[in-house]
């Protein structure tokens, strides 16, 4: 049956969906927060009382943090326990950065902190405080895909798609490291992001091409 | 993952009166919060060194300096580390992958645990985990484990590459503990099993790696780190070689050597140093010399390739050094 006409992923079905996704994450994580861990509970500026503690002493049961993700401001809080990759996904929305292993063994969660690719799986978001936070969806500027993402698309950089957003990121960092000399640096420098489809030989040419452009070389 | 207080170190100090046994340090965080998820380690009481002023990578009379919360990625790429000790760099960048690499830090990537499948695995025993319960990869699956250094209670290896390298170069760490500190060869800082695997090193609660030194060894610039593995990247070593070499025309004037992916702590090979300083550079020296390293060994029902893998491994190292491959 067609899906009616106003159930995008962000209406009532996609959402409902999400939440309880969400429940059953907050369930595995073992936290005891009642409330949903939607949107809906994020803490805005102005309910924080200006009295709050600042974050340098012990901080048991919930914190009040403060990310910068993709250039915006954004204030949460959360139980220590939760990473950056759930507090992306769960609590912010940003569910292009993806749950693969959830053990920082596949790079399907691979984001940029300060510009340096890391595993969000392995980062509690309590630590990525100061620090700029670029996901999968803070990469295009409007309408105009990055180079990397760009390419992906033309060389058929994927099958399935999970494994994407955690490539592109990976390899937008490889690239501006100076890894992406050859086809050997770039499986090298790319080894911590795995494809189950078996994309790897157009993965490789996507980021070939994408560092080309980057240079000036080619268009 | 259980409940814990998370705070910030303000000080080496005060990070000291915050440790103990239900406490734990995290930097990094790629070893700790694996290993919390898994349930395999529960403190109550996380202490975020980050805040901590343990950086720098320096060159100097004595040697080279690295502060504990450097990255891996920064040490491999540093200039002075690349252009003098290619061993070390060569060892990170053979280690995890890139954003691994981009988040542990040096003081974490020598303290990541000895462990095994087994010791990740709360289901199972594991004298490691829970002391006297047992070792299950003894009689079951023991193809990655060790063939030195084993004992009855315990025979994970040692995972890092970077400590092979710096055990090899003589290197030790500069503890500190509130205020007092002391300087620890690292190759004493390891400790075997024995019947107490789950003490793996000397560091008391409270204390905190501030740096590592390597002593200046200029023909270190002669340096190579072999690691052999079942995947080109991004995986644990079988057996792995750290080689310094000092030639004299067609001889070995001194050399540092040390193994990994063999060993329950980073493997140190006086008797081959000692083997092959003064002999000449040829492919029968080191043959002979590297039967010393496996001097010993107790290999288990699946891992006895490694005690002819692990001298083949020396034999291409030197053989590559000596530009005789």
């Amino acid at each position: 049956m067609e899906p009616p006409a106003d159930s995008g992923p962000d209406r009532e079905g996609g959402s409902s969906r999400r939440q309880f996704i969400r429940s059953l994450a907050a369930i595995s994580a073992g936290l005891t927060v009642a409330t949903p861990l939607g949107r809906a509970a994020t803490v805005t500026e102005k309910s924080i009382p200006k009295s709050a503690p600042p974050n340098t002493g012990g901080v048991q049961g919930l914190a009040e943090i403060n990310l910068k993700v993709n250039g915006n401001a954004e204030r949460l809080v959360v139980d220590p326990r939760v990473t950056l990759l759930d507090a992306l996904r769960d609590r912010l929305e940003l569910t292009g950065t993806k749950k693969g292993c959830d053990r920082g063994a596949c790079g399907a969660c691979t984001v940029h902190l300060d510009g340096s690719r890391v595993l969000s799986c392995l980062t509690l978001a309590v630590m990525a405080q100061g620090k700029e936070i670029t996901t999968i969806e803070g990469l295009a500027k409007g309408d105009e895909l990055h180079p990397v993402q760009a390419a992906f698309i033309e060389c058929d950089g994927f099958q399935c798609g999970y494994c994407t957003p955690g490539q592109i990121m990976s390899a937008v960092a490889c690239i501006s490291e100076g890894h992406a000399g050859s086809d050997l640096e770039i499986r090298e420098f790319m080894s911590g992001n795995l494809c189950r489809c078996g994309a790897y030989p157009n993965i490789v040419n996507a980021i070939k091409i994408a560092a080309a452009r980057m240079k000036g070389e080619v268009n | 993952m259980r409940p814990f207080v998370y705070e910030s170190a303000s000080s080496a100090q005060q990070a000291a009166t915050r440790g103990g046994t239900d406490s734990a340090f995290i930097a990094g965080g790629t070893t700790i919060i694996d290993l919390m998820k898994l349930e395999v380690m529960k403190p109550s009481r996380l202490v975020d060194l980050n805040p901590l002023q343990m950086r720098g990578i320096e060159l100097g009379e004595d040697g080279l300096r690295i502060g504990a919360l450097e990255k891996m990625s920064a040490v491999a790429v540093h200039p002075e580390v690349v252009a003098n000790y290619p061993v070390i760099s060569e060892a990170l960048l053979k280690s995890a992958s890139a954003q691994i690499r981009n988040m542990a830090s040096i003081g974490g990537n020598l303290l990541q645990r000895t462990r095994c499948g087994y010791f990740r695995d709360v289901t199972t025993p594991c004298n490691k985990r829970e002391p006297g319960s047992g070792c299950p990869a003894i009689d079951g699956e023991n193809r990655m484990h060790a063939i030195l250094g084993t004992s009855s209670s315990c025979v994970a290896t040692h995972p890092s590459d970077l400590a092979v390298a710096l055990v090899a170069l003589d290197a030790s760490m500069r503890l500190q503990n509130g205020a007092d500190e002391r300087l620890i060869k690292l190759d004493d800082f390891y400790l075997l099993p024995g019947d107490t695997p789950d003490h793996e090193n000397q560091l008391r609660p409270g204390e905190l790696i501030t740096e590592v030194r390597v002593p200046r060894l200029p023909w270190a610039r002669r340096s190579t780190y072999l690691k052999i593995r079942d995947r080109e990247s991004y995986e644990f070593a079988l057996t792995s070689a750290a080689v310094a070499l000092d030639i004299d025309g067609d001889k070995i004037r001194d050399i540092r050597i040390a193994v990994g992916g063999v060993g329950t702590k980073p493997w140190n090979l006086p008797r081959v140093r000692e083997a092959l300083a003064g002999k000449p550079l040829k492919q029968e020296t080191f043959a002979a010399a590297a039967k010393l390293a496996v001097d010993g060994a107790n290999p288990l029902r699946h891992n006895g390739f490694k005690v002819d893998l692990v001298q083949r491994t020396i034999i291409r190292a030197l053989m590559n050094l000596g530009d005789l491959a």
